[in-house]
Formats: structure tokens, sequence, C-alpha cells
């Protein structure tokens, strides 16, 4: 194939792209481009289709309009270059398997069909556990773990893939604060070696020291780029429109850079 | 009849051998419909293959076990279909779209069956059969077909079973990988329609869902890995088709089916009440040991509590004031920190005037209550 590559710089590109649900739109009309090598948060309000865009993207949502490539091809061509951790909340966690397995299934997409995974997988996805700080829990019923700890797993599955693109949806809601520096950390690292990281995100609060490129969105795209040109008080409010209201502005957008959990 | 004469028979060989099958594949395939929340939907399409008996039945002219299975597994996958879009497509919710297929084919279903058994044709004998099962009537030929199929079934779980678990588990990542979750899903259905066809002869329309579930169901609370429910849901299933068989066998008269379904089902009964972990003996076992040991921790620390309240290491508690500040007897509490080591059981010195006995804190009980309220202060924090 010598088709020309459109747009070969770009880790992620998105053009026109919308998505309705019956026949309201979710998305409508999204240009969404992400380097390689940043560390980018959707934010929006409930509503705005976050978790939508990343589906449609990875094409678990059908899209009525739009393209999307990723570092110039068409995303089907990319998936063994993709990683994914959907919300936690999306599976039934009773489901009986144990961490180490459930990590294992990050290496179902390498592995084709009719392979079962063996000894080396089961290396791969340890350390995969390992990274995450979960090791001692590789054996562990899912069940009993703490949502966490279930999200760390999650985390972990996708760190396996071994992906340049990694897509993760609310990885910080609902977790504990050891457990939310802990996925931090790891985001930073694979940034650093190069990876792009690509997160909605819930919590303003924690937007500019997290991450490094935003994207506002709701239901269109209200600003994208680097986070220090992006977080405005202007771009938050014509988001979340009334609902910023309720946030603490001053803290939210003051020009002020001392950011204690910034990097140091 | 005797042990030996039973074997020979060969009505019943068929049936010992048609219920093992059947338990089986209904096992199997039943762990992935539990675990995908599709109980439901075996039930959906077993009532929808009534109206495929019959009408196989008016193709065929005669009782052809061929036409009639065929055209159970048409309406049984039909009535999954109508199900699938009447979700997709409308406001309505799984169990509605559920209830609206079962009840709309299972009534078509009737009707076809009166409307045949008032022609009085002579070759319909037998065919209200299907309603509850009539397993006397397995054939050796049926066997062939029941065995064909569940060999089917266990070899395509084999082969894709890492997709169907993840599938079964996390479709959504299945499908970021690039599988083709909707055929997966699809497979997964039919061969559960399948399954409910083989068992329609032997236990009926209306109680195969418990086939389906019951095995799955029990499997799962004495297992924790996907590969051991499967297959204890395989050994329960033919374990209860087996008994149930025999059972009918010895008996005289009492229907196959039923006795199929209720040896399942008193094993489902055995596992929610006794499985270690997931029992509900066991929780219950849990829930008064918690409790407890929290009423003991309580009245330990109110000791120590009181005994740094009036600054006295040795302060004497009477048992009555206990029991009025906890607002129950604190006795059988106390007696076990007793027995612990943990507090005694003095006799007041002999200048006071009232000798009654008082409890009083051990060096060993005051360090487990300074334990109890660390834990319980670094929480706060």
């Amino acid at each position: 194939m010598i088709t020309p590559l459109h747009e070969p710089d770009l880790a992620l590109h998105v053009e026109d792209l919308t998505v309705s649900y019956h026949s309201k739109p979710v998305l409508w009309d999204i240009d969404f481009d992400v380097p390689p090598g940043v560390m980018a948060a959707i934010v929006g309000p409930n509503g705005a289709g976050k978790s939508t865009l990343i589906k449609s993207v990875l094409g678990l949502v059908p899209s009525v309009a739009g393209h999307v490539t990723l570092f110039g091809r068409p995303y089907r061509l990319h998936r063994r270059r993709v990683g994914y951790v959907p919300q936690r909340s999306s599976v039934d966690w009773d489901f009986p398997t144990t961490a180490l397995d459930v990590v294992t299934m990050g290496l179902y997409g390498r592995l084709g069909w009719l392979r079962r995974p063996g000894r080396g997988e089961r290396r791969e996805a340890m350390q995969a556990l390992e990274m995450v700080g979960m090791q001692a829990f590789a054996e562990r019923q899912i069940s009993q773990l703490s949502g966490g700890q279930q999200q760390r797993v999650f985390l972990a599955r996708a760190l396996v893939q071994k992906a340049d693109v990694y897509f993760l949806d609310e990885p910080m809601a609902g977790v504990d604060a050891t457990t939310e520096r802990a996925i931090v950390d790891i985001l930073r690292r694979l940034r650093d070696d190069g990876k792009t990281v690509i997160v909605v995100h819930h919590d303003l609060q924690t937007v500019r020291s997290y991450f490094d490129w935003l994207m506002i969105l709701n239901v269109r795209v209200i600003a994208q780029g680097r986070v220090e040109d992006v977080y405005t008080a202007d771009n938050l409010r014509s988001a979340y429109g009334g609902q910023i209201a309720l946030l603490d502005q001053a803290s939210l957008v003051a020009p002020d850079g001392h950011d204690e959990t910034a990097e140091s | 009849m005797s042990p030996l004469e039973l074997i020979r028979d060969h009505t019943i060989q068929n049936v010992v051998i048609g219920a093992a099958l059947l338990g089986l594949i209904s096992g199997v395939l039943g762990s992935f419909a539990v675990l995908r929340k599709q109980s439901l939907l075996g039930d959906t399409m077993s009532h929808a293959a009534l109206p495929g008996v019959c009408i196989g039945f008016l193709l065929a002219g005669a009782r052809e076990m061929g036409f009639l299975l065929l055209g159970a597994l048409a309406t049984g996958a039909l009535a999954a279909l109508v199900m699938l879009m009447l979700t997709r497509n409308s406001r309505l919710k799984t169990d509605a779209a559920l209830g609206i297929a079962l009840s709309t084919f299972f009534a078509l279903g009737v009707v076809l069956l009166t409307y045949i058994q008032n022609q009085n044709n002579a070759a319909q004998g037998g065919l209200d059969a299907f309603l509850f099962g009539q397993a006397a009537a397995t054939l050796r030929g049926d066997l062939w077909i029941m065995g064909g199929v569940t060999l089917v079934a266990l070899a395509l779980v084999t082969a894709f079973w890492k997709e169907f678990k993840l599938v079964s588990f996390d479709p959504q990542f299945a499908a970021s990988l690039g599988m083709p979750v909707m055929w997966l899903e699809v497979l997964l259905t039919v061969m559960i329609a399948l399954a409910v066809v083989v068992g329609l002869q032997m236990v009926g329309v209306v109680l195969m869902a418990a086939m389906i579930i019951a095995p799955a169901v029990a499997a799962r609370q004495w297992s924790h890995r996907l590969e051991s429910m499967v297959l204890l849901a395989a050994v329960i299933g033919v374990a209860g088709g087996l008994f149930g068989a025999l059972l009918s066998a010895l008996s005289r008269g009492l229907a196959t089916g039923p006795l199929i379904i209720l040896s399942v089902s008193s094993v489902v009964l055995v596992s929610l009440l006794l499985a270690p972990g997931r029992g509900f003996v066991w929780e219950g076992i849990r829930l008064w040991q918690g409790r407890r040991r929290l009423r003991h921790q309580q009245v330990l620390t109110t000791l120590y509590r009181l005994a740094l309240h009036h600054d006295d290491p040795a302060y004497r508690s009477e048992q009555g004031m206990l029991d009025t500040y906890h607002g129950h007897h604190t006795r059988k509490a106390l007696r076990q920190l007793l027995q612990r080591g943990l507090v005694e059981w003095r006799s007041a010195p002999p200048e006071e005037p009232r000798g009654a006995k008082h409890w009083v804190l051990t060096p060993r009980g005051r360090d487990e209550a300074e334990r109890i309220l660390d834990s319980l202060g670094r929480g706060d924090d």
C-alpha cells in the first residue's frame, strides 16, 4: 500500500467526527489533534460526550461522519499500537477470574485465534502487575480487590499491550489518593518514554498539575492545545456554563504557578 | 425391575444417555449465559421453540424429529433476534423485551398446538409432550443428534475459549482488540439455542431454562475461575441428568424432565447455602462473628475509658453499670474477655462495705484496648 499518510506527525488526528444517539447529537463535528509524547486530558461537563469520543475513536461506537487516523493511518491498521482502559464500572467484577488472568487478557489481541496464553504471557502480565504495585495480588479473585486495586489491574492490562497511544476512561474516578498518585506516576513515565496518553478526566483541580495537553469538550470542541493556553476561565465557563459557579473559580483558574502537586 | 434389567432396558439407556448429554451441554453453555446476564434469554428461546415445533410438524405432516428441532431452532433464534432488536431500537429494557418475546411466541405456540390437536390427525400424538418433556420418547436416533450437537458446542467452546471469556467479561475491551464481538455473541446465543433444542424433548419448553441456569449458578458458588466453573457446571449438569433419569426409571410413572430439574435445583440450594465464602451460612457466620467481635471490643474500650477517666488503671466497674452504659447485657462479652485474659472478675477489697465483685482491666487488656483505639484513630485522619 502506497497510500499517502494523512497527518503522520500526529499521534491522534480526528476530523469532522459526529456521533448521535437516536436523533440527538452526542458529539458534533469534532476536530481533535494530539501530538505524540504528551499527556492529554479530555474534560467537560457530564454528558459532554467524553467517553463517547474515546469509544468512537476506538470504533466501539458507530459514528455518523468523520474519520480518525493514528500516526497517519486508519485506526483499524494500528490496533496493536493502542492500549485501552475502559471505565472500571463497565464490567462486572464478580466475574470468576484472578487479577493476573485479567492482565493476561491484554495480550489476547497479539496472540490471535486459537492460541492460548502460556508461560511467557503470564510472565509479561506479572511484570505489568509489578509496575502497578499489585504483584502480591496476582492470584486474588478480582471481586475481592478494592476499587483502587481493580483500577490498577485495568491499567496493568493496558500496559501489557505495550502500545504507543493509551486511551484511559476516567482512571482516577473513585480511587484512593495512593492509587491516583501511582496511576499518575505510571502515566508520566509512559509519556517520558515517548508514548501518548489520552485521559478522560473529571477533576478540574488536578488538570494543570497532571497534564500538558488539554481538550475542553461539550458536544463540540470548546478549546484544545497546551494546558497553559487552553485552561482559562473563559473556556471553562463556555464549557460548563452555570455549573462552573458550583466550583471554586478562584482556585481553579488562579494565575499562580505555585502548584504543590506539580513535578519537582 | 432389578438393577441389571434396568441397565439392559433400551428405553432407560436412551433416557440416561440423553439426560447426561443434556446436562453436559447446558452446564457448559449455561455458564456463559449466566455470566453474561442472559439467563432469561434461554427461557425466552425455549418458550419460543414451541411454535417452531408445531410449524415443523405442520410442514412434515408427521412427528419427524429433524423437522421439529429445526423449527424449534428457527423460532427460538428468531425470538432472540426480536428481543435484541427491541432493546437496540426502542426504549424497552432487556427484561421487558424478553418478557414480550417470550409470551408472544409461547402464545403463538399454544394456539398452533391446539389447532393441530383439533385436526384429529392421528400422527399428532404426543406433540403436547414438548410442553413438559417426555424423556421416554427419546430414540437412539435422537441421541445421535444430541451427541453431535454437544460435540460441536464443546469443540467451539474449546477453540474460542479466550475469546468467549473476554467477550463475557469485558466486551468493550474485546472490541478494542479487534475481536468480532457481535459474531462471538451471536455464536454463543445460537449455541444456547442449540442446547435448548437438545433439551426440548427431555424436559420440555417450560422447564428448559432451569437446565441452562441451575448448573452454572451452583458451580459459580464453588469456583473462582471460569475454567473450574465451566467444568463443575458440566459435572453438576451430567450428575443431575443421570440422577433424575435413574430416579424416574426406578419410580414408576414419575416424569423424568421435572425430576432432572429437581435434582439440579437441589444442588443449587445446597450450593447457595453452604458454598464456602459465598454461601448464606458462611455469610451469616461471618456477620455474626464480626458483630460479636465488635461488641467485645466496645466493652473492652469502655472499661479502658472509665479507667482513664478516673485516672486509675485498676478502676473497678460494676456489671450493672456496664449494662446500662451499653444498653444490653454485657455479661457474655465480659466472660469472653475474661477467658482471653483481658479482664478480671475481682472481689472488692475487705475494707469496703459492699462486697460485690467488679470488673477490672488486666495489663494485657489495657494494651489490647489501646491497640483498638489506635487503629480506630488511624482510620479518622
